[in-house]
């Protein structure tokens, strides 16, 4: 199985084609079906981020292992205007946009880690990981 | 993906099939908006049994749909809101305000019985 996958972030159909990327790698690791339904929501906000206020980017989705750790790490990246305050941004009901502003907040509620690295002018990433919860399965 | 609105009597019947992009959820609350002053309907069920994920853009756009619907003197009901897709809106923080869900169509169709016809359901 390929253990990396990228999709280009150009148009808000892209949103639903990387979250089933998404859920597909997922899959494979053996999470949940809450946990797949978790992952891909979580998708689906970082993604329209991207659509909304960058236009376009890139979502990758890859396997990672950390000890006998193993899981989703998920990365959604754009050279758009970044996010000035990044602080404000994560707070929950915040959007300068038309959305309820719970995306990116949401999204970090939804996953087990979760990294924001912005620059205004340059662009955003986010990297979300997921592990695999041994006990459950 | 288009959605397939079905009249049923009082009642509009949308029963999503597959997947849907923000632009078809965007028209699919256009059409059943439009159809409700059409066919001069009472009630509305949108059928999301197949929806895997409802992010804040779908439920904001469900929860827009209900209200237009309400201003049109109709009432919505929402069904089939999968466990794991309620379990994500909670953690996510999403609510349906204002909004009446029922487990299923059968469910959803009795409810607005109840509330429109004044039936109990029971016969």
């Amino acid at each position: 199985m390929a253990d990396k996958a990228c999709v280009p972030i150009n148009s808000e159909i892209d949103i639903v084609t990387a979250r089933q990327k998404g859920r597909e790698m997922a899959q494979q690791l053996g999470f949940s079906s809450t946990e797949l339904t978790l992952i891909a929501t979580a998708i689906s906000e970082v993604v329209r981020n991207i659509v909304e206020y960058a236009k376009h980017g890139e979502l990758c989705v890859d396997i990672v292992q950390q000890g006998d750790k193993r899981g989703i790490s998920v990365i959604a990246q754009d050279n758009g205007p970044g996010i000035p305050n990044i602080k404000l941004a994560m707070q929950d009901g915040y959007s300068t946009g038309k959305s309820l502003g719970l995306g990116l907040p949401g999204a970090k509620r939804l996953m087990d880690e979760f990294d924001i690295v912005s620059e205004v002018g340059k662009g955003t990433k986010v990297t979300m990981k997921k592990w695999v919860q041994k006990n459950v399965r | 993906m288009l959605v397939p609105i079905l009249k049923q009597g009082d009642y509009l019947i949308a029963s999503i099939q597959s997947e849907l992009s923000d632009a078809d959820l965007l028209k699919l609350r256009d059409d059943l908006v439009r159809r409700v002053s059409e066919f001069r309907s009472r009630g509305v069920i949108v059928d999301v049994t197949v929806l895997d994920v409802m992010d804040s853009f779908a439920t904001r756009t469900l929860r827009s749909m209900a209200h237009m619907v309400m201003l049109r003197g109709a009432e919505t009901v929402i069904v089939g809101i999968q466990p794991e897709v309620a379990f994500s809106m909670v953690q996510l923080g999403l609510r349906l305000e204002g909004v009446t869900t029922a487990l299923d169509l059968e469910e959803g169709l009795s409810l607005l019985d109840h509330k429109i016809k004044g039936d109990n359901g029971l016969g």
